[in-house]
């Protein structure tokens, strides 16, 4: 096989060394160590924090992209390539991603859900539902198998699943017992009841259940289509496991494509002021005043137009919904800088009067050197609470551009595009309720996780929040 | 202040101008007309004379900025920038890509559009700032936290599924009103009821958790401990004090909506089968119908000015503090 690194590979990348990069930073700086400190102390937001975590690991298996080598020679030039690009993930769930049904399924069905005239052994034609080719197809007598069969393989993923935490409790328990120089039980004990300031106790309650959410369903799905097929018989799973990347490329690199812009315009604009200021505040009124959805459709329409007229540009079919997505998360960025940009003037503007920026100038600092030295590190927590704000929005953002028709790639899978197709399902006779479903539950669990998470992050670095005396203990959800 | 509005219009001037340059840099440069066309009529097996007839019909077939063969002013004007954006600062659209006289179409799907966003904004400020201000009321017990998760909860939801859901219930299982469609006159309430209720409810999350924490920054403020060491009832506080002199950061978010209201929703109008101007410039999207995509990002562009203005107006008439010179 030969790898493959698709643009918005790269900027997930170098945004996770970013992360990491930061990470080691803010170690080292004692003031933001105690913000994020008050971030860990949430529950709500470990909870939600553990969460995007699992979200996050499907994303980047998604994102480790390759061309399997074909069988066979092909011609002269020795070893061929598929042009069909694939990600790690696909080759985790190839069983999933291969075993397509003809049209839909229920979910853990055996048989289709519309019928079909089949040949019946004695030449008669008859309408039956038709077994399915692959879901439940190792039973020999589905109506008298199916439910002992379902139960069993449950059972199954609930004792994996459950032993799979034992050995992950266990390891925490060791590592703290080690930390704090006592026994496992102790140790244990102590991580369980929350007396540690980090909640430890509620990553490890989440991660438990999302143990128990998955370990049934791999069970259950190396047999069955465990949320049904859509249309055409592709399994809804592994639908709703590929838009995940989808979502979390909207969610992320838009606000990576937007920050330099943001940062740099809004902190100048209140330090340089004058005509400089006055431009930059032109800029942003012009681009606010143009409603964000047309502007989008604008550019979206436009970027279709170069990407349809210059096929020369990509070698696959994935290299060119992946340019659509990518020219998407930038257009977006770009409709969205604005307001950050505007909070960082603002902020610029307070900052510019303060003692230690007058001390600065009065012993010649360069304006350069105090923008980047004194101005960039004060404000960036308001750069860290747009981010982690942005992303739920944008995330529901993509859906309603893909409906509207101006989001991703129709080839592209993702939430938008999975509710696209099937919205009209409702309206069948009998409905068709599980694409829809699987799309709602997934994508409410992500953006509810990144809801929560921003919560925590903001009360955990706005200075207002915690000067402010905490009424009660509501966890995570003080506004 | 008729000082300060004039100048204010002024100031609208060249954020048109910029806007103008923008879409037109986007609409013509960034692809030629040639690129339309082929869009259009389809990319392949296209000859050029279908293209030139094309450009020739709808007026793109002059130059961009500057007309060589042109005498006098007509340098200058007969080009595509001065036909296609000069002419919307007087608010002639001219004609869609279909032929249609775009004024019209907005001046007929105007009524459709207010008739579906005027309710949805009115009950929806109503309902999210009496939620917010009953939040406030209960705060710090289990009432304002499991509303403050619900509020959450519910900003968690797309608002597709919101508009899917409801069409799904209200009308499918409940049969209570028309899946879609649109009527003129009276017959309109049982078509507007369903998109506007499903409109309240799908903004009620987020607004209702901005209003709350608007209302705590006022709630700790010294002049609502004197009116409650007046002996005045905390409902009377809330509803008296702190919701006036919240008014400010409201308003900042809300009047400057109200001229955007003109354009409608795009998704309430599109699965509710509205003919507002929501629906027409979806089907602009779709179309590919960039005359229309133009004229709306102007009037969208001359809203959102009038609203900003309308905004620094209305902190006059709420806090006589304020004072427009």
């Amino acid at each position: 096989m030969r790898p493959v690194l698709l643009a918005t590979d790269v900027l997930i990348f170098v945004l996770i060394a970013a992360v990491i990069g930061a990470g080691f930073y803010v170690r080292r700086q004692e003031y933001l160590l105690a913000s994020w400190r008050r971030v860990g102390e949430s529950r709500a937001g470990m909870a939600a924090l553990t969460v995007l975590m699992a979200f996050l690991a499907v994303g980047l298996l998604d994102s480790l992209h390759y061309r399997p080598r074909l069988q066979g020679t092909n011609g002269e030039s020795g070893i061929g390539y598929a042009t069909e690009v694939r990600s790690v993930l696909d080759a985790v769930l190839m069983p999933l991603r291969n075993r397509a049904e003809k049209t839909y399924s229920a979910p853990l069905a055996t048989h289709l859900y519309a019928k079909e005239t089949v040949e019946m052994p004695d030449g008669k034609q008859a309408r039956v539902f038709p077994r399915l080719r692959h879901g439940g197809a190792h039973l020999q007598d589905p109506e008298a198998q199916w439910g002992v069969d379902v139960a069993w393989k449950t059972a199954r993923g609930v004792v994996l699943a459950a032993a799979a935490w034992v050995v992950l409790a266990a390891l925490a328990a060791r590592l703290a017992a080690r930390h704090w120089r006592v026994g496992w039980g102790a140790a244990w004990r102590r991580l369980w009841r929350g007396e540690t300031r980090f909640a430890w106790n509620a990553v490890l309650a989440t991660a438990g259940a999302l143990l128990l959410l998955a370990g049934p369903t791999a069970s259950l799905a190396v047999d069955y289509h465990v949320l049904g097929t859509d249309k055409v018989g592709q399994d809804v799973l592994y639908l709703t496991l590929k838009s995940i990347r989808t979502a979390l490329v909207i969610g992320t690199i838009t606000t990576l494509a937007m920050l330099p812009f943001a940062v740099v315009l809004g902190i100048v604009a209140g330090y340089v002021g004058g005509w400089v200021d006055d431009a930059i505040q032109y800029i942003y009124t012009t681009l606010n005043s143009i409603p964000a959805v047309l502007l989008i459709a604008a550019a979206v329409l436009m970027m279709q137009v170069v990407i349809d007229t210059h096929p020369e540009w990509f070698a696959t079919a994935a290299e060119r919904a992946d340019a659509r997505l990518l020219a998407l998360c930038l257009i977006l960025g770009v409709t969205s800088w604005t307001g950050l940009c505007r909070l960082l003037r603002a902020e610029t503007l307070k900052l510019r009067e303060l003692e230690y920026v007058q001390a600065a100038q009065a012993f010649g600092v360069s304006s350069l050197r105090i923008m980047a030295r004194h101005i960039l590190p004060n404000v960036m927590h308001i750069v860290l609470i747009a981010l982690v704000m942005d992303f739920s929005g944008l995330v529901l953002a993509e859906a309603v551009l893909s409906y509207v028709g101006i989001g991703v790639d129709p080839t592209t899978i993702s939430f938008g595009t999975m509710i696209n197709t099937a919205r009209m399902e409702l309206a069948r006779e009998p409905i068709v309720w599980w694409p829809l479903a699987a799309a709602f539950v997934f994508m409410f669990v992500l953006v509810l996780a990144a809801n929560l998470f921003s919560d925590a992050v903001r009360d955990g670095f706005d200075p207002r929040t915690h000067l402010r005396p905490r009424r009660g203990r509501v966890p995570g959800v003080v506004a | 202040m008729i000082a300060y509005i004039l100048r204010r219009l002024l100031y609208a001037v060249p954020i048109l101008i910029g806007v103008n340059l923008l879409t037109f840099t986007l609409f013509f440069v960034v692809n030629t007309p040639d690129d339309m066309a082929r869009m259009q009529l389809g990319i392949k097996r296209v000859t050029p004379e279908a293209i030139e007839k094309w450009k020739a019909e709808r007026g793109y077939d002059k130059p961009l900025l500057y007309n060589e063969q042109a005498v006098g002013a007509a340098k200058l004007t007969d080009t595509i920038f001065f036909e296609k954006s000069v002419k919307l600062f007087v608010f002639d659209f001219g004609r869609a890509d279909d032929g249609r006289d775009i004024a019209h179409e907005i001046r007929t799907r105007m009524g459709p559009s207010l008739a579906i966003a005027v309710p949805v904004f009115v009950l929806g400020l109503f309902v999210t700032v009496s939620f917010a201000l009953m939040l406030v009321f209960f705060r710090a017990t289990y009432l304002d936290f499991w509303g403050v998760v619900g509020c959450v909860a519910m900003m968690s939801v797309s608002s597709l599924f919101y508009i899917i859901g409801g069409q799904y219930l209200v009308s499918k299982v409940w049969h209570l009103v028309p899946i879609s469609g649109y009527a003129e006159g009276p017959d309109a309430l049982k078509f507007l009821l369903l998109p506007v209720v499903i409109g309240v409810i799908a903004g009620v999350g987020s607004s209702t958790r901005w209003y709350r924490t608007i209302f705590l920054e006022e709630i700790n403020r010294d002049y609502v401990r004197t009116a409650r060491a007046k002996g005045l009832s905390e409902i009377r506080v809330l509803f008296r004090h702190v919701l006036k002199n919240a008014m400010i950061p409201i308003l900042t978010g809300v009047v400057v909506v109200i001229p955007l209201l003109f354009m409608g929703s795009l998704l309430t109008e599109s699965f509710f089968g509205v003919p507002g101007l929501g629906s027409y410039t979806i089907d602009a999207i779709n179309a590919q119908d960039f005359a229309v995509v133009r004229a709306m990002v102007f009037i969208g562009s001359v809203l959102y000015i009038v609203g900003l203005l309308l905004t620094d107006i209305s902190y006059t008439l709420v806090d006589p503090r304020v004072r427009l010179q």
